[in-house]
């Protein structure tokens, strides 16, 4: 560390550079800063590798904003042609927006459901609510949309339960001994052991990993749909949320925010492909290659969100679906057009991944999304 | 001060001294993290030598090495310390039954079942409490295996390396220990701890440095055949497999076939051993689909 006040060199280009960076979009805390200016102490900034490694093991930490950090890099201390000082901000691609349309889009390759809504007679019924509940969400109109996505927010989601490896006191006498609250007993007890106390293995909650299908042909869902899934991801912890659609991108962090509006702008920015073309199964390999196989999914509640309508080759969502299954506790599929009288799973990408799929639901309205709510936390 | 190395460069010759070939990249980030004093957080893909950064580390500083494997439910009994109950309550037993429970008294009793004689002490309180010589080299394993609590609790920890035990007091470490923690990302591990450390990802090396490595970490095994089993993997990598070869996996492969007597890759001994780099069926097939003739020639033409 230098102590020779802010002007020195080190710590203008440190700062500088930092500014760059944020420009770029990269989170840069000003610790982070600070540990940059003491590791240019350490290697020095006559070159240019030795000043290139110190940033980024300083100033990045994610490989994701690996390329940011290159392209940054070479604008700020290299002056190269073409990214003038605050690099593009490649990340923030065009906002997409997040508004309901009141007319459900019917123009699309595939047949919309579009169907009658099935609320026709059950007007008399005690509350607008519950006729909401049961309407599909297609058919509804922008308010009622609206009003839905807020009996959503109400959704509670349990989680399945697992046998944890952490161990809590037990009321019954069996199971393991617990030998500190026996002690304890003991010095109460002048030394004797009196009673016993045992543990036994606690219960903690499955991983969940909530897939949203945003291609086209979800178009009338997939808002509602994100709704539900910011639902789950602040309602409870452990839980991991993707889109997928012409590719696979992650919106846990988006969701995050407690409130729904930024957490789905956030969401709806970070994600490029809304209602675009559907590669279901590549999708999956990505998540499974990336993700999945690795860890996140392993012993999870996998819950894919998706029409079934894939343009890509029916082996490989097969192939994909078998392996998500083999790692994940347990796989349901959500399909709103389920609900759709007369449906049967004869769309190609439906049909090759049913046979890996343990449980097959609704969730086109709150009530079926109220069902899924139970059937995850089975 | 065990570290003589004080540019990236000696860093990077002295890891090489003791047989672990870093790029530039690496070896300035672990240069940065002991002469800043931080924990170096490393990730990358399985099987790309994170963990054996610390082996290296703790082989050359002469630290003790101390690993802590994190796991779902990893607590603080596992993780820094807990009491030996069992020997407490036979102390407690033996105290009764010589009169001494009686002529001591509970308070002194207490306090002779909690001191250190009855403390168990797990990787973190050792890794901080050392005794004399040079500060060990904590391995803080797969961190995103553990659960967020744990990492909260870890951040607590890295931050003053000094560990309370109520009934004795706090344990400050002399020197702080080196510190590596490494995540394969199975989710995020949480910013606030990444804030507190360096942050590296570890890539597949290059060829030319993996042939180094295999040379090194496997020296009976020819500069021929290394050659060509880092070129076959290399060519593996980007058949999009389910599970890339990484590094220990190509380590593995050409001792294999150098156990087999091979000084050359052939057709037939590639059949027989691709169980040692490819663990998948489906990527076991999926190679065999691209053809091994071609994978065995090609291998040749690179290695060459």
């Amino acid at each position: 560390m230098s102590g020779a006040g802010p002007t020195t060199a080190p710590e203008r280009l440190a700062v500088g550079f930092a500014r760059v960076l944020r420009g770029a979009g990269l989170d840069v805390p000003v610790g982070s800063v600070l540990t940059f200016v003491e590791a240019l102490g350490a290697v020095g900034v006559t070159r240019r590798d030795a000043v290139y490694w110190a940033g980024r093991t300083t100033l990045v930490r994610r490989p994701e904003d690996v390329d940011l950090y290159e392209r940054a890099f070479a604008a700020f201390w290299e002056g190269a042609p073409g990214a003038g000082p605050p690099a593009p901000p490649e990340v923030q691609r065009i906002a997409l927006l997040l508004d309901a349309e009141d007319e459900p889009a019917g123009g699309g390759e595939q047949p919309d459901d579009g169907g009658e809504p099935p609320d026709a007679t059950l007007v008399v019924r005690f509350s607008g609510h519950e006729v909401l509940r049961h309407k599909d969400f297609a058919a509804c109109s922008r308010s009622e949309l609206e009003e839905a996505q807020r009996l959503m927010a109400d959704l509670r989601l349990a989680g399945a339960l697992r046998r944890s490896r952490r161990l809590r006191p037990s009321r019954r006498l069996r199971g393991r001994p617990d030998v500190r609250r026996t002690v304890r007993g003991a010095l109460r007890a002048g030394g004797e052991p009196v009673r016993r106390a045992h543990l036994e293995p606690d219960r903690r909650p499955r991983r969940l990993v909530l897939l949203l299908d945003v291609s086209g042909s979800m178009e009338p869902y997939a808002r509602a749909l994100l709704r539900f899934v910011h639902a789950a991801v602040v309602g409870r912890t452990r839980v991991e949320a993707f889109t997928l659609g012409t590719r696979l991108t992650r919106i846990t962090r988006q969701l995050a925010s407690r409130d729904p509006d930024l957490a789905l702008a956030s969401a709806g920015r970070a994600v490029a492909d809304w209602s675009g073309g559907t590669r279901l199964g590549e999708g999956l390999r990505a998540f499974n290659d990336q993700w999945g196989v690795r860890g996140t999914a392993r012993g999870a509640v996998v819950v894919v969100l998706s029409d079934g309508w894939d343009r890509g080759a029916p082996e490989v969502l097969a192939e994909q679906m078998q392996r998500l299954r083999r790692v994940a506790h347990r796989v349901v599929w959500v399909n709103p057009l389920k609900a759709t009288p007369g449906y049967a799973p004869l769309a190609r990408g439906m049909a090759a991944a049913l046979p890996y799929v343990d449980e097959f639901v609704e969730g086109h309205s709150v009530a079926s999304l109220e069902q899924l709510a139970e059937v995850i936390a089975r | 001060m065990p570290f003589p190395a004080s540019t990236p460069d000696g860093v990077a010759a002295a890891l090489s001294a003791h047989d672990y070939l870093a790029d530039e990249g690496l070896a300035t980030a672990i240069f940065l993290a002991l002469s800043l004093h931080r924990p170096l957080l490393l990730e990358g893909e399985a099987g790309v030598g994170k963990t054996e950064v610390a082996k290296v580390l703790s082989r050359w500083t002469g630290g003790e090495l101390v690993r802590l494997q994190c796991y779902e439910g990893i607590d603080v009994a596992q993780a820094v310390y807990e009491w030996d109950y069992a020997r407490q309550l036979l102390h407690l037993r033996a105290a009764e039954a010589t009169g001494d429970a009686a002529r001591e008294g509970a308070d002194r009793l207490e306090d002779e079942l909690y001191s250190e004689r009855f403390l168990v002490r797990r990787p973190l309180l050792r890794a901080i409490a050392h005794g004399e010589g040079p500060p060990p080299v904590l391995l803080i394993d797969e961190v995103d295996r553990a659960d967020d609590e744990f990492e909260a609790f870890l951040l607590e920890i890295l931050s003053d390396y000094a560990v309370t035990v109520p009934e004795l007091g706090t344990f400050r470490a002399l020197e702080p220990p080196v510190v590596v923690i490494t995540s394969n990302r199975t989710r995020d591990v949480h910013d606030a701890l990444k804030r507190r450390c360096l942050y590296h990802w570890v890539e597949h090396p290059d060829f030319e440095r993996e042939v180094a490595i295999v040379r090194v970490r496997a020296p009976e095994v020819g500069d021929a055949l290394a050659r060509q089993v880092a070129a076959a993997v290399e060519t593996m990598r980007g058949l999009g497999l389910y599970k890339p070869p990484g590094v220990a996996e190509t380590i593995d492969w050409a001792q294999a076939l150098a156990t087999l007597g091979r000084s050359q890759l052939d057709e037939g001994s590639v059949a027989v051993t691709l169980g040692t780099v490819l663990k998948y069926r489906e990527d076991q097939a999926r190679v065999h689909d691209h053809g091994l003739p071609d994978l065995v020639r090609a291998a040749m033409a690179r290695g060459a």
